[in-house]
């Protein structure tokens, strides 16, 4: 387990401020105490201090999982996201996106959200935004990246596609193997 | 809308619809029991008529029977579904209620009955003794009455057991009878069979029997080639009943080691057990609670989850689970976060509220250990068999995500689910390891409570797991409680006695077998310095503190057992440890003088035991400081610091027994043992030097308490001085060879004494070269007593322990 480099520090936030922007800051410095990005087997762990401190007598191959894991480098050393990093950047996310009980239903299959299954979306939503998706009750299902801007969305006819799912929480269920 | 459902409403009147429609009302007046109760319902004139007639008829057909002997009764009706020619009366009567399952030829004995009066005689014949209302005028002719008139009548089966009833009271000695061909082997003995009649007579249901009786050894090989379930559920049922009154319905004969042998094949051919497995419940649990243990197994637990109180509120989360269809209910007063799912039209572990985390899916039985273990926000907690991670998110969620939790297993498959299900539930101050238990306190210690979930022989939780009723044998539950004890040691040595917060453990496991409990936790006691506390649950069994041969600790009284047969969960044991010093007690001899477990300890105790010839009695000690709950604690700090000063003053003569005296008191304290010698930790307690040599007589080696120890220890010692003296004159040459040793020893053990008071984390305690010296066993008086106060009881009792019957 090590800090990361500057260049996956970099590559790390860029892929985070898609969704969250300029809340960056906030996900570091929280007022219970500081919070550290660690790598461990390419897996990008949020811990606390205190965590650090009991974490370092344990010797790296027997090490699982620490903190919460943000998501893993590629082997092309590119960030990808994991739903696991869901509640920490879901209260930062600026855009958002709810989608109707049927949506619901497939989102977490891997489905991409339809038109149809469109509920609401923030206002001033861009293209190629990250978003968080949203049930009608306010459960944050997963994070997504919206293909259409808000003005786009309401143009455009019900069966294509307004928002790519990139991670959602059926993958606790579907890829539990990969989790670690 | 719809009219409501009365059953015992009649419909009476000239109506229309008292007479052509049945309807719901009397349809179910057919299957309800009370239905067949003549006197309770209001009758129409014609079914009193009738009701009277039978009421004649019956008393006629009893005596008629009487006078036909044990012909069968003519009682037969060709429409009756089963009639066996050569049947006794009474059989052929019952034989007909019981295989009687539908209305249908009840109709056709009503019709019968109502048609009589259109002069079917024969029909009348055949009824014989059932059914003499041959002067029945009640006709009116009217058919469709039969219909209704079913639902006033009694159903055949009542009527059968009516008669059967008046035949018995009327032909008691013709009870001849003997059981059904199901349980007759051979022969009967027809003398006994009214008296049990009799005796049990308000009991009576099986009216075909009057006496079980056992079949001799040889029948057994019948069933083993093909059991035949019935049978074999009807005898363990009258086995039952004979046990539960044994003196008056035993067979002459036969023994009740006899009765419970049968009765254990039999159970274990119907529940389908293994032998050895069923032996062991035997033992655990009285006949008619261990069928009751059998059936619950049978059956699978309610389903339970947790409500995720970091996500959500058990109030919301029920409301949303409502409004998918879900129907349930809160756990118990209980549990704050607890839901029981009756039934659910979506599946209950994919559900959005699933997959957001706001519950998980834990039995109501894995909730207890972590309300006991009660964790504190910002604490160190250590979760030793964490997988799948229900207990460890509810860790979690009782701290609010302060503090850290170790979330450890060693099953590196079974962790990937603890990383998914700790995740999706939003616990984020969970550290995930993959170590085997036993390295833990090298690894990393120190922490404040720690929860050991042990792995188990399942015994609990056979509902879920019907392998375990066959595959569990002696070696596989020895194996476990090995297993259990090692794990138990390095998690008691995990935890950080000073913690300001904790100092506590858990240990828990989902059996109900001695051998990984109550003993286990037994081991425990012995070997470290802890002590049982309330686990704070206020239900449940107690653990036993004696079970068959082997006497416990009495503060096991704490800890709590739960049955699926009792509780409606998974059976589940529960025992809360604190530990009060962060010293570990040298393994040891002691253990033999703490009596009644000896020969039942672990072989891995008498192994070391001839070794370690020098070993102290630490764990004598132990077990003493145990059972003296909190005031040895007291009395050993007081002494602690007096023999520090002894020690100091003492600690050039290094080669007296008083040397040894302060550094076991030291030990005591809790420090490494350095020597033995007399340990002044308790006023009414003297210890002195043991023989080395002489092990198997620790208990009674009070020897070598020298004047200058009785001088120092006065109104303390009261030993035995018939033993002192010739020990004492064994013991110092002893003592004198290990001068040195122990004058290193306590060097070392002067040192060893800063560290309990080190606040640290870190508690772990090498062992200081196991500086043996003549271990002190302890002193006759109160040591003693209580020593042997355990082993006597075993052997002047061998009634009172748990017993079956």
């Amino acid at each position: 387990m090590c800090p990361l480099t500057e260049e996956e520090t970099r590559v790390m936030f860029e892929k985070i401020t898609k969704y969250i922007w300029e809340n960056l800051q906030l996900l570091v410095d929280r007022p219970i105490g500081t919070y550290y990005f660690r790598l461990h087997n390419d897996r990008v762990c949020y811990v606390s201090e205190k965590m650090l401190k009991l974490a370092a007598n344990i010797s790296g191959d027997k090490l699982v999982s620490l903190g919460t894991c943000f998501g893993k480098f590629t082997k092309t050393h590119k960030f990808r996201l994991h739903i696991m990093a869901l509640d920490h950047l879901a209260p930062y996310v600026k855009y958002k996106v709810w989608i109707k009980p049927g949506a619901e239903q497939s989102f977490p299959y891997g489905n991409h959200v339809l038109k149809s299954g469109l509920g609401r979306i923030t206002e001033n939503t861009s293209q190629y935004q990250g978003v968080v998706v949203y049930s009608m009750a306010d459960i944050p299902l997963g994070f997504g990246v919206a293909v259409k801007s808000t003005q786009d969305c309401r143009k455009v006819d019900p069966m294509a596609i307004v928002v790519i799912h990139q991670a959602g929480f059926g993958e606790y269920i579907r890829h539990e193997e990969t989790l670690t | 809308m719809g009219r409501k459902l009365d059953p015992t409403k009649e419909k009476r009147g000239p109506g229309r619809k008292a007479r052509k429609q049945r309807g719901a009302e009397t349809e179910l007046a057919r299957f309800l029991p009370a239905a067949g109760d003549e006197n309770s319902k209001r009758l129409s004139s014609r079914a009193r008529k009738r009701a009277a007639k039978r009421r004649l008829g019956s008393v006629e057909a009893s005596k008629t029977n009487e006078s036909l002997g044990t012909k069968p009764s003519p009682g037969k009706l060709p429409k009756e579904a089963v009639q066996t020619p050569g049947k006794k009366g009474t059989q052929a009567l019952f034989n007909a209620a019981r295989d009687k399952k539908h209305p249908v030829p009840a109709h056709s004995s009503d019709e019968e009955e109502d048609s009589e009066d259109d002069g079917t005689v024969e029909q009348r014949d055949l009824w014989g003794s059932e059914d003499s209302d041959a002067d029945m005028v009640d006709d009116y002719g009217v058919d469709s009455d039969s219909e209704e008139a079913d639902g006033e009548e009694l159903l055949p089966i009542e009527r059968a057991a009516q008669k059967q009833k008046a035949w018995e009271a009327a032909a008691g000695a013709q009870w001849s009878e003997e059981e059904t061909d199901e349980e007759d082997e051979e022969g009967m003995s027809p003398e006994s069979g009214p008296t049990k009649d009799e005796a049990e007579g308000g009991l009576q249901i099986n009216v075909d029997e009057e006496e079980f009786v056992l079949p001799p050894a040889g029948e057994l090989d019948l069933d083993a080639q093909a059991p035949d379930l019935q049978r074999v559920h009807k005898r363990i049922q009258d086995i039952v009943g004979v046990l539960r009154d044994f003196g008056a319905q035993r067979e002459e004969g036969r023994s009740r080691p006899e009765y419970l042998g049968r009765l254990q094949k039999d159970l274990a051919t119907y529940y389908s057990y293994g032998d050895f497995l069923l032996g062991k419940l035997v033992e655990l649990f009285p006949a008619p609670e261990l069928i009751e243990f059998l059936e619950a197994n049978e059956v699978p637990r309610p389903i339970t989850l947790r409500t995720n109180t970091l996500k959500t509120r058990r109030r919301d989360l029920a409301q949303a689970l409502i409004n998918r269809g879900v129907n349930l209910d809160p756990l118990g007063k209980w549990s704050k976060t607890g839901l029981v799912v009756y039934d659910s039209s979506v599946p209950i572990g994919a559900t959005p509220e699933y997959l957001a985390g706001h519950y998980m899916l834990q039995g109501a039985s894995s909730m207890l250990p972590v309300m006991a273990l009660a964790p504190q926000e910002h604490e160190w907690i250590l979760d030793m068999c964490c997988a799948p991670g229900g207990k460890t998110s509810y860790i979690a969620q009782l701290m609010k995500n302060t503090g850290v939790i170790l979330a450890n297993d060693a099953n590196a498959e079974r962790l990937k689910s603890v990383v998914g299900n700790l995740h999706r539930l939003g616990v984020t101050n969970a550290i995930i390891s993959h170590y085997d238990g036993r390295q833990f306190p090298k690894v990393v210690g120190g922490f404040d409570r720690v929860l050991l979930d042990a792995p188990c022989s399942g015994t609990g939780i056979i509902s879920k797991d019907p392998a375990v009723k066959t595959n569990k044998d002696e070696k596989d539950v020895l194996r476990c409680a090995h297993l259990q004890k090692e794990l138990l040691l390095s998690a008691i040595d995990s935890v950080n006695a000073t913690s300001k917060t904790g100092g506590y453990l858990v240990y828990c496991t989902c059996s109900v077998m001695v051998e990984e409990n109550e003993w286990v936790v037994d081991y425990a006691l012995k070997k470290r310095s802890v002590r049982l506390v309330p686990t704070g649950l206020d239900f449940g069994q107690e653990g036993f503190t004696r079970f068959r041969e082997r006497r416990f600790h009495p503060t096991l009284r704490s800890t709590r057992r739960f049955y699926p047969h009792t509780h409606n969960m998974d059976g589940f044991f529960i025992a809360k440890f604190k530990k009060f010093s962060n010293s570990i007690p040298q393994a040891g001899t002691g253990n033999s003088a703490t009596g009644t477990s000896t020969d039942l300890d672990s072989p891995d105790l008498k192994g070391q035991i001839p070794p370690k010839s020098e070993n102290s009695s630490q764990p004598a000690k132990k077990a003493k400081v145990a059972t003296e709950a909190k005031q040895p604690l007291q009395k050993r700090q007081r002494s602690n610091k007096a023999s520090f000063q002894k020690l100091n003053g003492v600690s050039k003569g290094a080669e007296s027994e008083l040397c040894t005296v302060p550094s076991i008191t030291k030990v005591q304290a809790s420090s490494r043992l350095q020597g033995s010698s007399k340990l002044p930790g308790k006023a009414d307690v003297t210890r002195e030097p043991k023989m080395t040599g002489k092990l198997k007589k620790l208990r009674f080696s009070k020897k070598a308490a020298s004047p200058r120890q009785s001088a120092l220890f006065k109104g303390r010692d009261t030993g035995t001085p018939a033993v002192q003296p010739l020990s004492e004159t064994q013991a110092t040459p002893r003592l004198k060879d290990r001068g040195q040793t122990l004058g290193k020893a306590k060097g070392a053990g002067k040192a060893k004494q800063q560290f309990p008071e080190e606040p640290g984390k870190k508690a772990k305690f090498q062992d200081s070269g196991t500086p043996e010296g003549p271990q002190v066993p302890t002193q006759v008086p109160t040591v003693t007593p209580r020593r042997s106060g355990r082993p006597p009881p075993a052997k002047r009792r061998k009634g009172a322990s748990q017993q079956l019957f």
